[in-house]
């Protein structure tokens, strides 16, 4: 007989969190165990530390615009397979798991909607969604809405959370960093405000175009940032990271970030930033103009 | 002693039989045997060069006899001056800045520079640029713009370099302003791939109105390796990732990544540098003469537009 010989099955590394009811969660930095109600009510934002969860992209654009006025745009925009890219498994069948797990189309969600009565264009990505990766579809989507900003006059803000550029559309996923600083370069041009904000987590590609670009930086606390992973880091170079490495703070110390923001302040925050920067936008446009489509 | 990779053993066997035959030629007439080896080598390297899969060609661009971008700019330019220094923290060695006149021309160039034995390789940080070596490129181009000057960039590097201060001096953010401001600079901007083109690291010198990659070079999201350790979970996978990936100048070019191939002397360029320098040279200036013929305006355009097209997607019923 064995000894060592595990009787059970195995252990579930979900045990403690499936022993408590589903009203209650338990914050995963300092484990004090929250009601659901009272952590969605506090924009999941742990009441006793302060931690920020993660938030699917469509929390964000509730947190952020007035109620209703979300105008989305190219909401059926999908990813095609143009390399017929397989690893252990084909893309197209990924891309297609992935649409009727989550519910999303890809990786971005695109559109016009309004800060305290103030019109702005707007694109939030989510992380659920191939580890918020950009491939052609957010490119297109994100440079698409850019284009509507410099058209319409309206200060863009773009919610970035991403692992990167998309592995599986190859140097198509590259040039989506070209395209999306070229639209910025435009909205530069035009006088119009860009306002980038940073959540956990924003690496890789996107950090390396439209992510690092804004006339300001906003990100939450804690946001993991970098271009390289901190995996990627630790085995390129063999030496132990330092404490907080690529976290919003550290990125604020090393001077590539304007303000952290807490979640609970972030609305009345942009809110502020577009009256500073209200100059050459159009404040009195009408997004009911748009066509959602 | 030239490095030999494995899928040319038979031609580099076949090489050492007539060279060794033909010392022995001065003693007996053995010619016809001669021709008959020659003609068979040639078709070998006819046969092995034109049918290279994806993986072979990455091996070939990172051939440790492949020319840098200095043996190019030293047979290309005339009169090059390299400048040094970002003028905010320091000079990186891995990218090589400065003007030189190719032909007629005064260009700007910009160059990711990689080592050839132990000492220059770490020297040059093995053309991993840091985030001062992108700021330097911008600081020159800048510079092009300012006097009118069109700007080549010679890209090969197997990335730009993940180190700790790399992040803490922003590699993302200097990349990232990169692609911003080169997507607008008012002068030609001709960009060429002479070696490997790895992802961000390669974009960040990468932004203009034409993009040629030579022959046996590689462009993409992500290097061979990393990609099979990330979706494979081990290295292994290596030349599966890189049929996968489709990052050889073929591909790209039906991708419209990319505007132009260039040749490479039989073997690759690191046969045949002369050659090989004479094919970039010859290139460049046809597209810079096709860009002067533009307007500013139209040029600028032209380039937003080349951008705004990049990717292939769909839309749901």
């Amino acid at each position: 007989m064995n000894w060592f010989q595990r009787t059970k099955d195995r252990i579930s590394e979900g045990t403690e969190k499936k022993e408590l009811p589903n009203v209650w969660t338990k914050c995963d930095n300092c484990g004090e165990i929250l009601y659901k109600k009272d952590l969605e009510k506090n924009l999941y934002v742990c009441l006793k530390c302060s931690y920020h969860f993660r938030v699917f992209a469509k929390t964000y654009l509730q947190i952020i615009l007035d109620p209703k006025t979300f105008k989305p745009i190219d909401k059926n925009m999908i990813a095609v397979d143009p390399l017929e890219f397989t690893d252990t498994k084909k893309y197209s069948d990924r891309i297609k798991t992935t649409v009727s797990k989550t519910g999303l189309k890809d990786a971005v969600h695109t559109g016009y909607g309004k800060i305290h009565g103030r019109p702005i264009a707007i694109a939030v990505m989510d992380f659920g969604f191939i580890g918020g990766s950009m491939g052609s579809v957010v490119g297109e989507k994100i440079s698409r809405i850019a284009d509507g900003a410099l058209e319409h006059k309206l200060p863009f803000i773009i919610v970035s959370a991403s692992g990167g550029a998309r592995m599986m559309e190859g140097a198509l996923s590259l040039m989506q960093m070209a395209k999306t600083s070229a639209k910025l370069a435009l909205l530069h041009e035009a006088g119009l405000p860009f306002i980038s904000l940073l959540t956990d987590p924003t690496t890789g590609g996107v950090t390396a175009s439209f992510a690092m670009l804004g006339d300001v930086i906003l990100a939450e606390p804690g946001a993991l940032i970098g271009f390289a992973g901190p995996r990627v880091v630790k085995e390129a170079t063999g030496k132990d990271l330092p404490e907080g490495f690529q976290r919003a703070e550290f990125l604020l110390e090393h001077g590539f970030v304007d303000l952290i923001v807490n979640r609970k302040e972030l609305k009345d925050t942009l809110s502020r930033l577009l009256v500073f920067f209200e100059k050459n936008t159009d404040t009195n446009f009408d997004i009911n103009q748009i066509n959602s489509n | 002693m030239a490095v030999i990779l494995e899928f040319e053993k038979p031609i580099a066997d076949l090489e050492m039989k007539i060279s060794e035959m033909e010392s022995l030629s001065d003693n007996v007439d053995i010619s016809p045997e001669l021709e008959g080896l020659k003609k068979k080598l040639e078709q070998m390297r006819e046969e092995i060069y034109s049918n290279l899969t994806p993986w072979q060609k990455v091996q070939l661009a990172r051939h440790p006899d492949r020319p840098r971008s200095l043996d190019y700019i030293e047979r290309m330019a005339v009169g090059f001056v390299e400048l040094h220094g970002d003028r905010l923290f320091g000079d990186d060695h891995a990218i090589v800045g400065g003007f030189g006149k190719i032909e007629h021309k005064e260009f700007m160039i910009i160059s990711q520079q990689k080592g050839k034995d132990t000492k220059s390789h770490v020297y040059r940080n093995f053309g991993m640029p840091n985030p001062e070596g992108y700021r330097k490129a911008l600081r020159l181009m800048n510079m092009a713009a300012k006097f009118g000057r069109p700007i080549l960039t010679l890209i090969d590097t197997p990335g730009a370099y993940p180190g700790i201060g790399a992040e803490e001096r922003g590699q993302a953010e200097a990349i990232a302003r990169n692609l911003l401001v080169m997507s607008r600079l008012p002068v030609p901007i001709i960009c060429v791939i002479i070696g490997e083109g790895a992802s961000g690291g390669a974009l960040g010198i990468g932004v203009g109105d034409r993009l040629l990659m030579m022959e046996n070079t590689w462009y993409s999201v992500i290097a061979p390796e990393s990609c099979s350790s990330i979706l494979w979970r081990s290295w292994e996978f290596k030349e599966k990732a890189a049929s996968a990936l489709k990052l050889t100048a073929d591909d790209l070019m039906k991708f419209d990544v990319i505007d132009g191939i260039i040749k490479e002397p039989v073997g690759g360029a690191n046969r045949d540098y002369v050659l090989a320098a004479k094919n970039v040279k010859e290139a460049v200036m046809k597209e810079l003469e096709t860009l002067e013929q533009m307007p500013v305006q139209e040029m600028l355009n032209a380039r937003i537009e080349k951008y705004s097209k990049m990717g292939r997607w769909g839309e749901m019923k």
